[in-house]
């Protein structure tokens, strides 16, 4: 049985071009400057964010706009629970922001999942703030402000990445490349399961999927936990590389700029938001350079490239080859 | 009279239902012997598709009861009662368009075959689900077209697909909602054989209004006016019942 899985590559030259990006990723702190380190490291953490919603959205056909929160929300246990003086190990760290974001995402989900479509829309949205309000409107994380990490360190069993000053950004870098690939092989791996192929029937007729047997519910309920564990992790590498923590991090423009990196990227693909929150980070600094008015040249051009290539930038790759296999490649 | 039929399968008892105080189904007690194709029939809005939904269990009952060989399975969701060996098909095609025919079959068997272990594993190295829809596609003669997109078959072949992806989940009891609909001459000659076939090992309750048909391939039919049980009893029986003809026979020839 050969059939394709919808999000992954459909061809030899998917899969390669999917490798050359991870090339890049691998080599391109060597060759450009501390400042593009970072801006990239920063960038793939959105990826993992955006990554992690597109289970939900292209996966399971369930657009949240409450899925920031989590990723804010783990953001935050890593501030909570490191000491003033020193810095927690990541296998403790890691861990405790999943799992609060993941207990977060069960509850939300267990209560939001009985609407659909714009219902779902809007009580996520309203759960998603709530988390924010909790942030924003207590001095549990330093209120409006926010607040820093004593010492934002990635340390495991007694080795701390505590490198010299001018080779600093590599260690969060590469620790980012890491577990976004992981994150990426493991949602191929998931979606090519039998537990995807559940998914993959849910987004295209759940009515159908409960007839046959599904109790569709359970299963949503199970990949929102996943999916908000995920948030979790990008959450809690975003406070390990900036090392500080502000509300801004819960509200819905978290969740909505995830959205537009996948709808930049490509709705029909794991690597789509990963290109997308390449290509919208790359978009935001290109824009800086050329106008002071970054937003409105950003919303043109995710306007244009939506309208030009509606399955996105990853899109490109799969209309090439339908063009060179026919309509049954 | 239903001793003769044997113990039933699938019963229900007084189920009614209502819509905001218009009653779609009144007090309707039926029961389903297994091998027996039961055919329900009744004009347009006697309730046909409101009694295969309350069977199925995607609409719960305002009161009255259904029982599968001999529990009561009135409050379990749908899902459920596929687990218990009730399986329907739709009136409208109601399948995955962009899928396999192969693949829409795998689903229905996977829902109700596949391990809770085995639910991270490849797809496509669950063998057994991949052979039982194999055999389900089979049944319902569709083994060439495996591997057809399901929204490009013709219609009569996404009907037979319907029945598939029911066999697939090895029920006991199938509801056919309108199986023939939309089909043409030749093709609902192979459904109709395919309906016999199935009616040895499986109760079936068919809801057609292709009265020829119906007559035909029927061994107990139950007739439904403004939602209640008008009649029931052998299609020669039905034939000639008076109240049957005034209601609903004669008003439609």
């Amino acid at each position: 049985m050969n059939e394709q899985t919808r999000l992954l590559p459909h061809s030899r030259l998917g899969w390669l071009l999917l490798a050359a990006l991870l090339a890049c990723l691998v080599a391109a702190p060597h060759f450009v400057s501390i400042y593009h380190t970072e801006l990239i490291t920063t960038a793939m953490i959105a990826a993992m964010l955006a990554l992690s919603l597109q289970l939900l959205v292209g996966g399971t056909g369930l657009v949240s706009l409450g899925h920031g929160a989590f990723y804010g929300l783990a953001a935050y246990v890593v501030y909570l629970i490191s000491p003033e003086a020193a810095a927690r190990p990541i296998w403790q760290t890691l861990p405790a922001a999943m799992l609060v974001a993941g207990l977060a995402a069960l509850l939300v989900g267990s209560l939001s999942l009985r609407t659909k479509g714009f219902f779902f829309l809007m009580v996520t949205l309203a759960f998603g703030q709530m988390i924010f309000f909790v942030f924003h409107d207590t001095k549990l994380g330093g209120g409006t402000d926010g607040a820093y990490l004593g010492k934002p360190l990635i340390q495991a069993f007694g080795a701390s990445l505590d490198l010299p000053r001018r080779q600093r950004p590599l260690g969060p870098y590469y620790v980012a490349l890491i577990q976004l690939t992981l994150m990426y092989v493991g949602l191929a791996l998931l979606m090519r399961s039998l537990f995807g192929r559940i998914l993959e029937g849910i987004r295209a007729n759940e009515h159908r999927m409960r007839a046959i047997g599904f109790d569709t519910y359970r299963y949503k309920l199970t990949t929102f936990v996943i999916a908000g564990m995920l948030a979790g992790a990008s959450g809690h590498m975003w406070a390990m590389h900036r090392g500080f923590v502000n509300p801004e991090l819960i509200s819905w423009h978290k969740s909505a700029e995830a959205l537009l990196m996948i709808l930049l990227g490509g709705l029909g693909s794991l690597a789509g938001p990963i290109v997308g929150a390449l290509a919208y980070t790359a978009l935001g600094e290109f824009s800086q350079l050329v106008t002071e008015r970054k937003l409105l040249v950003e919303g043109l051009v995710i306007l244009a490239v939506v309208l030009v290539l509606p399955r996105g930038l990853t899109g490109l790759a799969r209309r090439r080859k339908a063009a060179e296999l026919g309509p049954d490649g | 009279m239903d001793d003769a039929r044997g113990s039933a399968l699938l019963e229900t008892r007084n189920l009614c239902r209502s819509f905001g105080g218009v009653s779609a189904t009144r007090d309707v007690s039926i029961r389903l012997a297994p091998g027996e194709l039961h055919a329900v029939i009744g004009p347009n809005g006697a309730g046909k598709s409101t009694l295969v939904n309350l069977l199925s269990g995607e609409l719960a009952p305002s009161s009255g009861t259904v029982h599968l060989a001999g529990e009561d399975v009135t409050r379990l969701p749908v899902h459920a009662r596929v687990k218990h060996g009730i399986a329907r098909s739709f009136q409208r095609t109601n399948i995955f368009k962009d899928m396999t025919a192969l693949e829409n079959v795998r689903l229905a068997a996977q829902a109700v075959h596949a391990t809770p272990g085995s639910l991270f594993r490849s797809a496509w190295r669950a063998r057994d689900l991949v052979s039982r829809a194999q055999t389900a596609l089979a049944r319902a003669g569709l083994e060439d077209r495996s591997a057809a997109i399901a929204g490009t078959l013709s219609h009569g072949a996404q009907r037979q697909l319907e029945i598939a992806m029911t066999l697939a989940t090895s029920p006991k009891v199938l509801l056919l909602d309108e199986p023939l609909a939309g089909m043409g001459q030749e093709e609902g000659l192979r459904i109709s054989a395919l309906l016999k076939a199935l009616s040895k090992d499986h109760a079936i309750l068919l809801i057609e209004h292709d009265m020829d048909f119906v007559f035909k391939v029927a061994d107990w039919m139950t007739v439904l006016v403004e939602g209640a049980v008008l009649a029931e009893g052998t299609p020669d029986a039905v034939r000639t019942n008076a109240a049957v003809r005034r209601a609903y026979l004669g008003a439609q020839r």
